[in-house]
């Protein structure tokens, strides 16, 4: 019912990380396992606690439920329950079964004799979000510099936080992290447009790889090839996100932040280099 | 274990170089013998070249050429063709549209945005005549034309900002100027100019297609590098023809997330994803200032934002310390 054809062969017993064979199975088709426990777990409460937190706030409209970090005077303490302490709980969840879920994708791994490729990139989407949420307030002293859990409401931190450094576009390292994500956007479409032309041919039969080399030899002089890339493409969606977590973590009053115009940051070129006959 | 992570290519076939589907009379236009680089090897193909030269291809070059050199010898006589002050002043410089008050002339005067259109005019050209060339070669080699849609949906985006936008806004001074700081300063003037442009739907779905495209992207190429010794890379033969990496791949999503798609359908996931981001960011930058004057209020009456501010943090100032 909820196995493919060829499921079942896979359906094999051992891979796990703890817990030995007592998590070791499927509820349709999800593997369980002792990290599913634990994802169930945390989500579950974090659910529960951000249900709670909306009927304490102002609105059922789901666009606009936020769950608010506590103000900026709890430093890095724990704050009462309406006001940030919610968040700070639902923030361990989030971490705790985003970790479960990374570790269960091990066991998954193991149990398919598959590399460990999918939970390694997931860790740097993880740590991104532990960037935001934790490492930062951490370094500004107070976890009311996170962000609000809201669908709207976290654009509303994104906005408000850019425009304190003048034009956070100018910032070097969020630079580079939206050349990553352009060019990660663009290689998708590149892998996943010439994969579809040859599977799905204008005329004559199923094309191969040599075609799509060929395509790209063509059009630029260089295939990378089937497998590189998919090594470009991880390279390139994982430095988007780790960048991302730099351009942030860098913009701030703290030892290892700058706090101030990112545009008047560019200001050295002109002023800290000593330029011939200027 | 670690001989399996496929990080880097641990061995290497060298032979006479792929000189590419044979393409009948046009295969004169194949130039360049191929060069192979054992670095380049180590993550993919060793072979440079050749490459398809064609008479779409090199008009396109000479117009990116000329529009290139446009904008290049604008910006140097603004620092009076002092070439240290071209360096220096490099990511300042800029070549700005034509000013307001010329609306949508053809011909403003050139130090007034007339050389803006004049360049502009001919990297649009060759970014048509590149399209056309990628058209062309994937039909020469029986291909599908996936590419060359996906290609549509970024010059979509591109002539939204460049022209479609500036004409029904009526006047070319709403383009994008040329430049580095300048295209920046656009962004952010752009993004306040119309009220909170966060509050602009298809900028969300754009920037949510732009993220999931990442995802996809990591999910998928891990996916890939994780089968590797399965032969999972082999993807049009795994389509044709299911083995053991794609019943991998399946399985392995199936039982993390309940869902799995097979090696056909997350290329189109991929590509529709990619384009999606191109197809909604346009359709968000032509709404703004055209249809919509203000997103703020917009998403006040469309209940995306509270009229009482105050539902919502106050952001605290990260330009002093907590601590």
């Amino acid at each position: 019912m909820s196995m493919l054809s060829f499921e079942r062969k896979y359906r094999v017993r051992g891979g796990t990380l703890i817990g030995g064979d007592l998590f070791d199975f499927w509820v349709g088709p999800f593997y369980v396992g002792f990290f599913g426990v634990a994802t169930i777990f945390f989500a579950a409460l974090g659910t529960a606690l951000i249900v709670y937190g909306a009927a304490l706030g102002p609105t059922w409209n789901l666009w606009l439920i936020s769950i608010n970090p506590p103000g900026v005077e709890y430093k890095l303490g724990a704050a009462p329950l309406r006001e940030g302490g919610l968040w700070q709980i639902i923030t361990f969840c989030a971490l705790g079964a985003f970790i479960s879920w990374a570790l269960r994708e091990v066991e998954i791994c193991r149990k398919l004799g598959m590399g460990y490729h999918i939970p390694i990139a997931f860790g740097v989407a993880i740590l991104a979000f532990a960037s935001l949420n934790v490492f930062r307030p951490i370094l500004l002293g107070a976890w009311g510099h996170g962000f609000p859990y809201g669908i709207w409401s976290h654009l509303n931190w994104v906005w408000a936080t850019g425009y304190q450094y003048g034009n956070f576009h100018y910032n070097p390292m969020h630079m580079l992290a939206i050349a990553f994500f352009f060019t990660t956007n663009f290689a998708l479409a590149l892998h996943g447009g010439v994969v579809l032309s040859a599977a799905n041919p204008s005329r004559g039969p199923v094309k191969t790889s040599s075609h799509e080399d060929t395509y790209f030899r063509d059009a630029i002089g260089y295939s990378i090839g089937p497998l590189g890339i998919h090594r470009l493409g991880l390279f390139l969606a994982l430095n988007a996100a780790f960048w991302s977590a730099v351009c942030i973590l860098i913009s701030g009053a703290h030892p290892l932040g700058y706090a101030g115009s990112w545009p008047a940051w560019w200001e050295f070129i002109r002023e800290g280099i000593t330029w011939a006959g200027q | 274990m670690a001989g399996y992570q496929t990080i880097f290519n641990r061995w290497q076939v060298v032979g006479p170089p792929d000189m590419g589907v044979p393409i009948g009379r046009d295969q004169r236009e194949r130039l360049g013998t191929p060069l192979f680089n054992y670095w380049l090897g180590k993550i993919g193909s060793a072979q440079i070249g050749p490459i398809y030269l064609g008479g779409y291809g090199l008009a396109a070059l000479i117009s990116f050429a000329v529009g290139f050199i446009i904008i290049g010898m604008n910006m140097a006589a603004q620092v009076d063709w002092n070439p240290v002050l071209f360096v220096r002043e490099f990511f300042w410089l800029a070549l700005e549209p034509p000013l307001e008050k010329h609306g949508l002339a053809v011909f403003p005067p050139l130090n007034e945005g007339g050389w803006w259109l004049i360049a502009g005019f001919f990297i649009t050209a060759s970014i048509l005549l590149w399209w056309v060339r990628m058209y062309r070669r994937a039909k020469a080699l029986g291909l599908g034309l996936h590419v060359s849609w996906a290609f549509l949906a970024a010059i979509w985006l591109y002539l939204v900002l460049g022209f479609i936008r500036p004409v029904m806004m009526g006047s070319w001074h709403h383009a994008v100027p040329f430049g580095i700081f300048p295209h920046l300063d656009w962004t952010n003037y752009f993004s306040i100019e119309w009220g909170n442009l966060y509050w602009n739907p298809f900028h969300g779905l754009s920037i949510a297609f732009l993220y999931g495209s990442a995802l996809l992207f990591a999910m998928h190429g891990a996916t890939i590098l994780a089968t590797a010794q399965f032969g999972g890379e082999r993807e049009v033969e795994q389509i044709t023809s299911r083995g053991t990496a794609s019943e991998r791949a399946a399985c392995f999503w199936r039982w993390t997330m309940g869902f799995n798609a097979n090696m056909e359908s997350i290329h189109r996931w991929a590509w529709w994803f990619a384009m999606l981001t191109c197809i909604t960011g346009g359709i968000g930058v032509l709404l703004t200032g055209t249809a919509v004057d203000n997103w703020t209020l917009w998403g006040m009456k469309h209940g995306i934002v509270p009229y009482d501010m105050s539902w919502w943090p106050t952001t605290p100032s990260s330009l002093e310390s907590s601590w």
